[in-house]
């Protein structure tokens, strides 16, 4: 078909856009988490103030839309004095927006086990951030596994918003070759196969690992 | 004639025969009870009677009408058959009084307020009319299995089955519900039964069936089946039931 | 401070224009969705064998692809099969057909979470089918769905803005209209989202009470997610 033709010739560039999401994807999930983490514990063992922060911070972010917090900052922060590249500006989107619904996510697991873990923890004298450090946190980290790779499969597919403030990740440049050479059906079709894939593969994966890291009677498949 | 005939009931779930050519009749006022280990089909057969579980093979007899024939309304023969749940299945999204008077709105096509008092007499009958305006949430388990009586009470069924309907419950509120099974017994119900309260089988029943493996291996009157068992494995079993629920 | 609320005020209507566009195409968005998404489930929980074997697939896809790529082989894509659909209907074609996949699967979870005791109990005091359906089963699925519904609709109506890359007139496309006159981006993005902010929790509030009205002890609803 003629359209392969053409697009051999835009596979580098394609690879290239891959590559920008794969970044944006797990950079953005991998730091989000390492924010999630001092939220949820905010939120649930904080005192008031960091409390009322976190809990702030995370019912802005699932309040309004990833594409208007995208657009805040790449075009808000500047005027107010911060400049940025479109792939910062993502990144720094993608990071927070990633931070608050995995805090929230997090929040779930880690509700399931506290309370009568907690009091099994005090009981045999743990102080309280020896009971989270040590009974809840190893069994929260298993509740994460789902968590990040849903969050990751989120994160597969609205990386492709960041095309609209210009980076130039796998989405742009199926943009760019549609506009180029009008094989507008083919392009999206073909980028849709490879985020398909992106997105399964990932399932895969956390699905093995869960069955791997399984710990008998510690069920983690309601939370997917 | 029986109210009930069995003849020769067979069914199986894909390779895993569960019922094995069962036969017995049941008269008016009967009350039997079923006993058996677990997995014998004892609930199987009760969903036979009442066609929620079509036998592969064999006749279901209900007051002169064999269910397994083709064309038999199954909804109409179905209201002669009460059924009382182990889980209760009572309905969630409704209150004690709906639940009852459900049946009678939508299958008996009564009016609301018919079909209320109609509901409300039944909630009496099983000592609830005091709970009337509860969600199944808000009721204990006995009260639950209680309403559940009553639902099945209000269509005016010929035959009661019961399935083990006091294996969900805490010791402590198993008591209320077998009271109110054995007044229905007293008032002339005829009844199947599949539980393993041993001391409602012994006081209440005419008549007690053992099934194991898909079989009926014996049944009689209870003195005779409790004192005198012909089979081995009857004695048995009733021997091991005795200790775990402590039937005197 | 005062003269940037003034700003704002000003440019309100045309901000409140682009809000209800955002709204209308949520709505209809979520109702394609409902209607599909009922299908979808249905077919999946009786359908014959093969059609429960499409409808996943269909599930499958629409839930695996970002929802840019449907909407633009939708609106760009699909010309070129000679099929040219209006901006508008595109965007409602491809958010609320997405929408249907995830209201598929909150469907028929709901449906599969009622017990099978319940269907008997239904037929045993002597409900056909159709009227255990209608009497017991749905009653109760649509209240085992509301939380995911709700959830649905706020993801919907959060991703509405991405009609802004075709070209229509929502929210954000008209902030940056005003933006490209008055050259104030940090607070025509702030009120927009802000706008959102408050549309988000309206909808969130609404569907709430709602299931506060009908909910019954044993099915908590309203609880916060």
């Amino acid at each position: 078909m003629e359209f392969f033709g053409v697009f051999a010739e835009y596979i580098p560039v394609f690879l290239e856009g891959l590559w920008l999401t794969i970044q944006l994807t797990l950079i953005s999930a991998v730091v989000g988490f390492f924010i999630a983490v001092p939220l949820v514990l905010s939120v649930l063992y904080g005192n008031k103030f960091f409390e009322s922060i976190a809990k702030g911070f995370i019912s802005v972010v699932r309040g309004t839309p990833l594409l208007v917090q995208l657009f805040f900052v790449y075009y808000g922060l500047p005027a107010a004095g911060l400049n940025l590249t479109p792939f910062q500006a993502a990144l720094i989107g993608f990071i927070l927006n990633s931070a608050a619904y995995q805090a929230e996510y997090m929040k779930g697991g880690f509700l399931s086990l506290t309370t009568e873990q907690m009091d099994a923890a005090y009981s045999i004298g743990l102080n309280k951030w020896e009971s989270i450090r040590y009974i809840i946190f190893p069994q929260a980290f298993r509740f994460s596994i789902p968590a990040l790779s849903n969050e990751m499969i989120y994160l597969i597919k609205y990386t492709s918003i960041a095309y609209i403030i210009q980076v130039e990740e796998l989405f742009a440049q199926a943009k760019y070759f549609a506009s180029d050479t009008f094989y507008h059906l083919e392009i999206f079709l073909l980028v849709g196969v490879v985020y398909l894939i992106l997105v399964y593969g990932v399932t895969f994966t956390s699905d093995w690992l869960e069955e791997k890291l399984q710990i008998p009677g510690f069920d983690v498949s309601h939370l997917k | 004639m029986s109210l009930l005939q069995l003849k020769n009931i067979k069914k199986s779930f894909g390779s895993n025969k569960v019922l094995d050519g069962v036969s017995f009749g049941v008269d008016k006022g009967d009350v039997i009870v079923i006993i058996g280990p677990s997995g014998t089909g004892k609930s199987t057969l009760l969903r036979c009677v009442n066609m929620l579980a079509p036998p592969d093979s064999g006749q279901v007899i209900v007051d002169g009408t064999d269910l397994t024939q083709k064309g038999v309304n199954l909804s109409n023969e179905r209201q002669k058959i009460g059924m009382v749940f182990q889980h209760f299945a009572l309905f969630t999204h409704l209150r004690a009084i709906d639940n009852v008077a459900i049946g009678l709105k939508k299958v008996r096509n009564m009016k609301e307020k018919e079909a209320h008092e109609k509901a409300i007499y039944e909630l009496e009958r099983v000592g609830l009319a005091d709970h009337k305006d509860k969600y199944p949430a808000e009721l204990s388990g006995g009260q639950k299995q209680r309403v559940g009586i009553a639902r099945a009470l209000a269509m005016d069924p010929l035959l009661m089955l019961f399935d083990e309907p006091t294996s969900a419950l805490d010791p402590e509120l198993i008591g209320e519900v077998l009271t109110v099974m054995k007044n229905l017994a007293e008032e002339g119900m005829t009844m199947l039964c599949v539980t393993h309260e041993m001391g409602f089988a012994k006081s209440v029943s005419n008549e007690i069936i053992f099934m194991e493996k898909g079989n009926i291996v014996e049944m009689g009157p209870p003195k005779k089946m409790f004192e005198n068992p012909e089979n081995e494995r009857t004695q048995s079993f009733l021997h091991k039931i005795s200790e775990l629920y402590g039937g005197e | 401070m005062i003269e940037s609320i003034l700003f704002v005020f000003e440019n309100m209507p045309l901000l409140l224009k682009g809000a209800l566009v955002a709204v209308e195409l949520t709505v209809l968005s979520i109702l394609l969705g409902m209607v599909v998404g009922l299908l979808v489930a249905i077919l999946r929980l009786y359908g014959p064998k093969y059609v429960k074997k499409l409808m996943k697939i269909y599930e499958w896809v629409l839930r695996g692809l970002p929802i840019l790529v449907i909407l633009f082989i939708i609106y760009f894509g699909f010309p070129s099969l000679g099929v040219n659909i209006p901006a508008f209907i595109s965007a409602v074609l491809g958010l609320g057909l997405r929408s249907s996949a995830y209201q598929a699967q909150i469907y028929r979870g709901a449906i599969q979470s009622i017990g099978v005791e319940q269907v008997e109990a239904g037929l045993s005091i002597g409900m056909n089918r159709a009227k255990t359906m209608l009497y017991v089963i749905v009653p109760q699925a649509i209240r085992l769905s509301l939380p995911g519904f709700t959830n649905e609709f706020t993801i919907v109506l959060k991703d509405s803005p991405l009609a802004y890359a075709l070209g229509i007139a929502e929210l954000l496309k008209q902030g940056r209209n005003i933006i490209v006159t008055s050259f104030r981006p940090f607070t025509i993005y702030l009120t927009c989202a802000i706008i959102y902010f408050l549309l988000f929790h309206f909808f969130y509030y609404l569907f709430r009470k709602i299931a506060e009205v009908y909910e019954v002890p044993g099915y908590i609803m309203s609880k916060k997610s």
